[in-house]
Formats: structure tokens, C-alpha cells, sequence
């Protein structure tokens, strides 16, 4: 380590140091950087102040603990109109989560297929994926929700029209799901009793999945032994639930759609404005992750393709050991921008009248209190701490694919 | 090699070329490699074909037998049962009837040419940005084209808007004179300082003045409100993608720079707008933006749209040139450093130009999405495409019609957005100085 020895002759600190040293000069750009932010941030904060007062109002979030007196169509968690604010709050975030997560894994799966549908050797398949992905990518998603809302409400049959000895429609699967323009009905389960043995029964087997490749991914870098590893794991996930559900007595029924007066009544009633949002967001997404995918693949060279090959692996374990590993690295980071924007778009649902977040306590709860200020303050932070979390929860699966440099 | 003639056949003539079996050359050869070279790939194929045939069969004749002359679906129904027998077929009618409205919202018909006139130089002004066989000369009109867009749009007279552009150039000259004495942060603070005291203090009472004595060019004034259709889509992607990307590229040099309050600030700024959906940016502009003003102020509602969508895409934008920033080798900077350029000269000359030329793709996205984004501001009372579809269909002659009008606009916003999406993909090629 050598220093300087002819240091400059020190004349004492003179004023202009501030502009013309680098030294100093980052000091002064950050003071004044700090005067300037904190001189705005007064102005709004007293501008805002001032127009409070002005209206007569303060800032309170008491209005949460007061009686919200407005229904909610879709709960995830018991609600009724003589709940306070902060669980309506609660059952319009519940419902943002519901259709983020359900998005998400619709999008996943349309966009893995399409993308590598793009990319087929069929030449007709590939060019119908590239005009669904061009078609959505280029048309705002609120236009799709709208389309497919119409779609749904539109085109549809009535209820009544599953009436009478020859029916204008039918019911789809066996008579179990019914398609309707007030909304599709899907088969409910019934928890009756034993049911949650055969539930633990389910995840005590997720979990013996997880041991198992465990054990198999040590018993194959012992051996060199390769199990037949899908087949193994599916047995485990079906063989010891079922064997419970029939030991216990069939514990959990289906409760099926049926048609009551002029509606349908049993079942799982899933409204339109769900449809609408949960398709339109998945197709819409699903054509950005489609990108995402084909780029991904594209990204990995010929060359390690051919050299698993020239090392005797089948295209499946090509695909598994060789490619995907590599393909996941420049695919995740963009796949989670992508969950955001999904998750972010769901605020959308205003447009369809799907009480999400913004319905709730941005929309009713907004216009029944009048606290703009607080509702959005709140509304703004609910989002920010999902986006948060959604993107450090996947950056910790990022880093686990990452390519791990010694 | 033993005696040949002990062999009982050789050959001793060449044959003549044969042509290709048939199945290998040609349509023939194309359909096995492409259509059914497996079985997987055949089952594709017919699942494909089916696919198409479907689509096409149930929207072929719905486009194509569709009405094009009629005053409301009602009458559109009549003509079609008369001619089909039945009502499955499109009344595009409604776009004869209201097309101007979606173009133009409610802006008054006979002021059409002022919006027409307006977009025809948006595309001369955006030529020499775009492409650079256009004569330089045309850039002058590009830094024309924000004035004149708003004279012509809003009205009135063309004081206004000059004097807006003077208080620039005036910022420009302060700029240019203490610029020589070699601060960049002086001269900056220079140009905004002169420029604000004649906007706020000299600019206006000049502007009533002139407009007292001598009314330049007055157009019919027209309000925003009624400002729609695709014409409010344009006005509001066009300023915000010309505005996002400088404010997005000082956000991204922000979150990169050394200076830890700078960096902090950037960081917050940009996190903050993507974490939150921007349909509640937009609401804030609607409903809070009178409290963080000082008291009376009123503030048009598509310039509050106009800043909230630049903040929105400013925030993506920052990231996208970031990661072209990261892309960077370290050599580069070191390079520029070496060669004893400042900060803001190794930007402009060395960093930028590099960064921003990797980044092309991300940000036409964001431009694409930001422009696509434009349709969100229907739920603050703007009557964009969307808007005026649903007040078409609240309209009694037209109450049920759907897909006519989306498709309308689809088909408006899908050329938009594919011809900024080709046009990125050729400026990157054209750009590319790898080896090929």
C-alpha cells in the first residue's frame, strides 16, 4: 500500500472547496438534495394541512371500527353489513389475494404452454401461439376484462334455460358444473366427519413427496441408482389419501349445482365478475409469460442440448437436468415482474364489479366515510406491502436457481 | 481388393440424376417436416386445424354479413333478420354512426381539423426522432410540437403557449451564459431560477397584455372535459412517454449514483410507484391532489393524469435503464474516468448511449404499456375509448352492443402498439454493432 507524499499544501478549507472539490462537492449536491426533498415534502405535508382544516377534517383512521353497512358478494371469511370497516377492509384484500394467486397459476400454466408451443416444430401451432400472443399483448388488459365480462354475461345461457323436459342447455360434466350468465357453478365439497384425517392424511403425504426426492436425490449421488421418480411421487400423493378416505367412510361429499326456482342453489357459485378478471387477467399475463418462457429457452445454446445428447441423456432428461435448470435462471426474474403486474391489475376489478381491495375500502368504504386521504393512504400502503412481499418471497426462489459462482 | 471380375456385377456406366423422391421435395416435403413429422406433432395439427376452422366459422360470416347503414341496433336487426333471417351477424353501424366520437370524444365538429392538424405534425415532429435519413431540420419542429399541440387542441390564443416556450428559451440562455463559468450545478440552478420568475412572475401579465392588444390567432377554446376517444389516449401516451424517459433516466442514474440521500430518495420514489397499482395513483390525482396544493388552486384534470402516468412509467422506466446501466462492463466507466471525463460529460458520451441502446426493448415496453395504461383513466371520469363505449351502449338506440366497439378499439390500440413493438425490434437491429 503506497500514499500519496506530495499531499497538496493545505491552505485550510475555503468555501469554493464546497462546489469545486469532489470531495466536499457530494456533501453539498447531498445536502441540497435533502433541503430540496425535505422543503417539498413540508409544502405538501402543510398544504395538506391547511386544506383539512379548511373542510373541517382531521386525519383518523377510527372509521375503521365503525359499522361498514354495506354487503360484500364474495367472502372468503364470514362478513356481514354489521361488520366494521377494517374486516371489510380484510375480506376485499382477501379477495385482491384470491384472484392474484389463482391468476397466477392460470397465467403460468397458459404461458409455459404457449411459449413452448411457439417454439413447436409445428408450423401451425406455432403461428396460432404467436397470434394469441401478439393479440393480447398489444390490447390493454382492461379491454379484455370488459370482452370477456361481456362474453360471460352476454353470451351465455339463463338459468332458465336449463329448465323443462328438453332443455336449451345442458350442464357440463356429467351434470356437474353448470355455465349460466349469473355464473358458473362448479361441485362444492362437504367436510362431513373424518374428513380432516384424510386432509392430514393429504399433507403428511405432500410431505413424504419432499422426503422422497430427498432420499432419492442421495441414493442417486451414491449409487448412481436413478428411481422412477414421477411414478413414485404420484403413488404417494393419490395411494395414502384415498386409501383414508375410504377406511374413514367417504368423509367428504360433493354437494352438486342444482337447479332451484329460477336460479341454481347448491354448489360453488363463482360469479362472472371472478371469471371475467381471473381469464382475462390469466390470457393477458399468460401471453407476456409466454414470452418469457420462449425467450428463456432460446437463451440456453444449442450446444448444451447436443452435449447431453452426445452424454447418452433422453430428450425428457435433457429437458429436466440440462435445460430447464438453466432456462429457470433467465426466466424467473422477469416471471416475477410479471406476478406484480398481475397482482397489481387485479385492481382492475372495478371495471367487472369484483369487490377486491380497491372496491372495498378504496370504493364503498371511501364514499360511505369520506376519508379519502386515510382510505387511499392505507389503500397505497395494503398494495405496497403485497408487492413487497410477493417479490422478496420470490427473489429467495431466484436465488435458490441462481447459478451458484465459487 | 481382389480381381474385380471374379464379382458377378459392377456397374461400369454412371446413372443418370434422378429427381427427389416425391415426399422429399417441394409442399409435399413442407407438410411432413412441419405438419406431421411424428405423431405428436400430427395430433397438433388437426387439433390446430380444427381450432381455426372453428374460429373462423363462427366470426367469418358475423364480420363479413355484418350492416354498415343503419341509426340503431334496432333498425340493424331489422335489416339483418329481412336479409339472414337472423340477428347472428355484426351492426357496424355504430361506427358510421360514432366514429368521430371515439376518435374525438366530444370535441366540437367543427373544430375536427385542429385535432387532425395536430396529429398530422405529431407524425413530422416524431419523424426525425425516429428515423435519421429525416432531415435534422425537422427537429426544430419537434421542439415546436408541445406548444403547438396545445394551442391547438385547447385553444385560444397563441400567447399562452408562447410564453410558456419563452420562459424555455430564456432558461436556455441563462444556461448557456453561466455555463461559462464552469459549473454545471450553477448554471443549472441559473436556467430554472430565470426561467420560473418569468413564468410565475413576468410571463403572465405580458400574455394579458398581448392578448388585450392583439388576439394572435384565437381558436375556439375548448375545455378538457370534452377531450376523449383516441385522441385523449394519444395526448396522454405521447407527453408521458416523451416526459418518463428523461425523469427516467435521472431516476435510474439516482438509484445508481454514490450519494446515499440521492440514492435513498430514488430508491423510495421508484419503489413506492411500483408497488402500488397505478389505477390508485390515478385516483389520487382525482381525489387528493386538491389537499397536497396550496389552497384554491385548480389544476386541469388531464395535466394531473398527464403527471401521474409520466411518475408511473417514469418509476418502470428508471428500472429498465438500470439494468442496461448494470449491463454495462465495468471497463467502460473505468474508461470513461481514465480519459478524465466528468461525471455528467462520461454520461452523455460514453455510459448512455450504450446503456440505453441495450435497454431499447424495455423501454418500448413500457412504452407500449404505458400507452395500453392510457385506457385506465375511464374510471376517473375521462371518457377515453373505453369510456365512450360504455356511454354508446348507455344510449338507447345502441344499448347491447359489444364486440363491434371492442373490436373497434382493439384494433385501434393493437396497430399502436405492434408498429412501436416493430419498430423497436428494426431500431435494434439497425443499432447492433456486434459481430454477426
Amino acid at each position: 500500500m503506497t500514499t500519496a507524499t506530495n499531499t497538496p499544501e493545505d491552505h485550510g478549507f475555503r468555501l469554493s472547496q464546497l462546489i469545486y472539490d469532489t470531495r466536499y462537492r457530494s456533501i453539498t449536491i447531498q445536502v441540497i438534495a435533502m433541503l430540496a426533498f425535505m422543503l417539498i415534502a413540508a409544502f405538501l405535508i402543510r398544504n395538506t394541512i391547511i386544506n383539512l382544516s379548511a373542510l373541517g377534517k382531521d386525519i383518523d383512521f377510527g372509521f375503521l371500527f365503525n359499522r361498514a353497512a354495506y354487503d360484500i358478494n364474495q367472502q372468503i371469511i364470514p362478513y356481514t353489513s354489521d361488520d366494521p370497516h377494517w374486516r371489510a377492509t380484510l375480506v376485499g384484500l382477501l379477495n385482491t389475494l384470491l384472484i392474484a394467486v389463482l391468476g397466477c397459476i392460470l397465467a403460468t400454466i397458459i404461458g409455459v404452454i404457449a411459449g413452448v408451443l411457439r417454439l413447436s416444430k409445428n408450423w401451425l401451432t406455432a403461428r396460432i401461439m404467436t397470434f394469441y400472443v401478439e393479440s393480447f399483448r398489444n390490447i390493454p388488459v382492461l379491454l379484455w376484462i370488459l370482452a370477456f365480462m361481456a362474453v360471460l354475461s352476454e353470451a351465455l345461457p339463463a338459468p332458465r334455460a336449463f329448465r323443462g323436459e328438453d332443455p336449451a342447455a345442458s350442464m357440463w360434466l356429467w351434470d356437474s358444473v353448470a355455465v349460466t350468465n349469473r355464473g358458473t357453478y362448479i361441485p362444492a365439497p362437504v367436510w362431513g366427519d373424518g374428513s380432516l384425517f384424510v386432509i392430514i392424511t393429504f399433507l403428511l403425504s405432500l410431505l413424504g413427496i419432499w422426503a422422497f426426492g430427498k432420499y432419492s436425490q442421495r441414493r442417486f449421488e451414491t449409487t448412481g441408482q436413478i428411481l422412477p421418480n414421477f411414478w413414485i411421487k404420484l403413488a404417494i400423493f393419490f395411494v395414502p389419501s384415498i386409501l383414508v378416505y375410504f377406511v374413514m367412510g367417504r368423509p367428504i361429499t360433493l354437494s352438486y349445482p342444482e337447479l332451484k326456482g329460477f336460479n341454481f342453489g347448491g354448489g360453488l357459485h363463482m360469479r362472472n365478475s371472478m371469471l371475467a378478471l381471473w381469464l382475462a387477467l390469466s390470457f393477458y399475463t399468460g401471453s407476456f409469460i409466454a414470452e418469457i418462457v420462449r425467450s428463456g429457452i432460446l437463451a440456453i445454446s444449442k450446444g448444451q442440448t447436443e452435449a447431453a445428447f452426445a452424454l447418452g441423456l433422453r430428450p425428457s432428461r435433457t429437458m429436466n437436468l440440462v435445460i430447464l435448470p438453466q432456462a429457470l435462471r433467465v426466466i424467473i426474474p422477469p416471471l416475477i415482474s410479471q406476478y406484480l403486474n398481475l397482482t397489481k391489475n387485479s385492481s382492475l376489478a372495478l371495471a367487472v364489479g369484483y369487490m377486491d381491495l380497491r372496491s372495498t375500502l378504496g370504493g364503498t368504504t371511501l364514499n360511505t366515510t369520506g376519508r379519502e386521504l386515510e382510505c387511499m393512504l392505507l389503500m397505497m400502503l395494503i398494495y405496497l406491502i403485497v408487492s413487497l412481499l410477493i417479490s422478496s418471497g420470490m427473489n429467495v426462489y431466484n436465488k435458490s436457481v441462481r447459478l451458484k459462482e465459487r | 481388393m481382389s480381381n474385380t471380375n471374379s464379382l458377378s456385377y459392377v456397374r461400369k456406366e454412371m446413372l443418370e440424376q434422378q429427381p427427389a423422391p416425391r415426399s422429399q421435395v417441394g409442399f409435399t416435403r413442407w407438410v411432413r417436416e412441419n405438419l406431421f413429422s411424428g405423431w405428436f406433432n400430427s395430433i397438433l395439427t388437426i387439433v390446430s386445424i380444427f381450432v381455426i376452422y372453428k374460429i373462423l366459422a363462427g366470426t367469418l360470416p358475423w364480420l363479413f354479413g355484418g350492416v354498415w347503414d343503419a341509426t340503431s341496433l334496432e333498425q340493424c336487426r331489422t335489416i339483418l333478420t329481412e336479409r339472414f333471417g337472423n340477428t347472428h351477424y355484426a351492426c357496424w353501424a355504430v361506427l358510421t354512426e360514432r366514429w368521430n366520437q371515439l376518435l374525438y370524444g366530444f370535441y366540437p365538429e367543427t373544430q375536427y381539423w385542429r385535432a387532425n392538424l395536430a396529429f398530422v405534425l405529431m407524425l413530422a415532429s416524431l419523424a426525425p426522432v425516429l428515423f435519421d435519413k429525416v432531415p435534422r431540420k425537422m427537429l426544430y419542429l419537434t421542439m415546436a410540437f408541445p406548444f403547438l399541440l396545445v394551442w391547438l387542441v385547447w385553444g385560444g390564443t397563441i400567447w399562452g403557449v408562447t410564453s410558456v416556450a419563452v420562459g424555455f428559451i430564456l432558461g436556455g440562455v441563462a444556461f448557456k451564459l453561466v455555463d461559462r463559468f464552469g459549473s454545471m450545478a450553477l448554471s443549472t440552478i441559473a436556467a430554472v431560477a430565470v426561467a420560473l420568475i418569468w413564468w410565475l412572475f413576468i410571463g403572465p401579465s405580458v400574455v394579458g397584455g398581448l392578448n388585450a392588444v392583439a388576439p394572435l390567432g384565437h381558436l375556439q377554446e375548448v375545455q378538457s372535459r370534452d377531450l376523449g376517444g383516441f385522441m385523449i389516449c394519444v395526448i396522454i401516451g405521447i407527453s408521458g412517454i416523451a416526459l418518463s424517459l428523461p425523469i427516467g433516466i435521472i431516476l435510474a442514474l439516482g438509484r445508481q449514483s454514490d450519494l446515499f440521500i440521492v440514492k435513498t430518495i430514488c430508491v423510495g420514489f421508484i419503489e413506492f410507484i411500483r408497488g402500488v397499482p397505478l389505477i390508485t395513483l390515478l385516483f389520487t390525482a382525482s381525489l387528493l391532489l386538491n389537499y397536497f396544493l396550496p389552497p384554491g388552486t385548480t389544476f386541469d384534470l388531464t395535466l394531473r393524469v398527464i403527471i401521474m402516468v409520466t411518475l408511473f412509467s417514469s418509476a418502470y422506466m428508471a428500472e429498465v435503464i438500470r439494468g442496461g446501466l448494470a449491463a454495462l462492463p465495468k471497463g467502460q466507466y473505468e474508461a470513461a474516468d481514465a480519459l478524465g471525463l466528468d461525471y455528467w460529460k462520461a454520461q452523455r458520451l460514453i455510459i448512455m448511449p450504450q446503456a440505453l441502446k441495450i435497454s431499447i426493448p424495455g423501454i418500448v415496453n413500457t412504452f407500449i404499456g404505458l400507452f395500453k395504461d392510457t385506457t385506465l383513466v375511464m374510471f376517473i371520469g375521462i371518457y377515453d375509448m373505453l369510456g365512450l363505449s360504455n356511454a354508446i351502449r348507455a344510449n338507447a338506440a345502441w344499448n347491447g352492443i359489444y364486440w363491434e366497439l371492442f373490436i373497434f378499439i382493439g384494433l385501434v390500440f393493437w396497430i399502436c402498439c405492434f408498429a412501436m413493438s416493430q419498430y423497436s425490434q428494426w431500431l435494434e437491429r439497425k443499432l447492433r454493432t456486434d459481430h454477426r
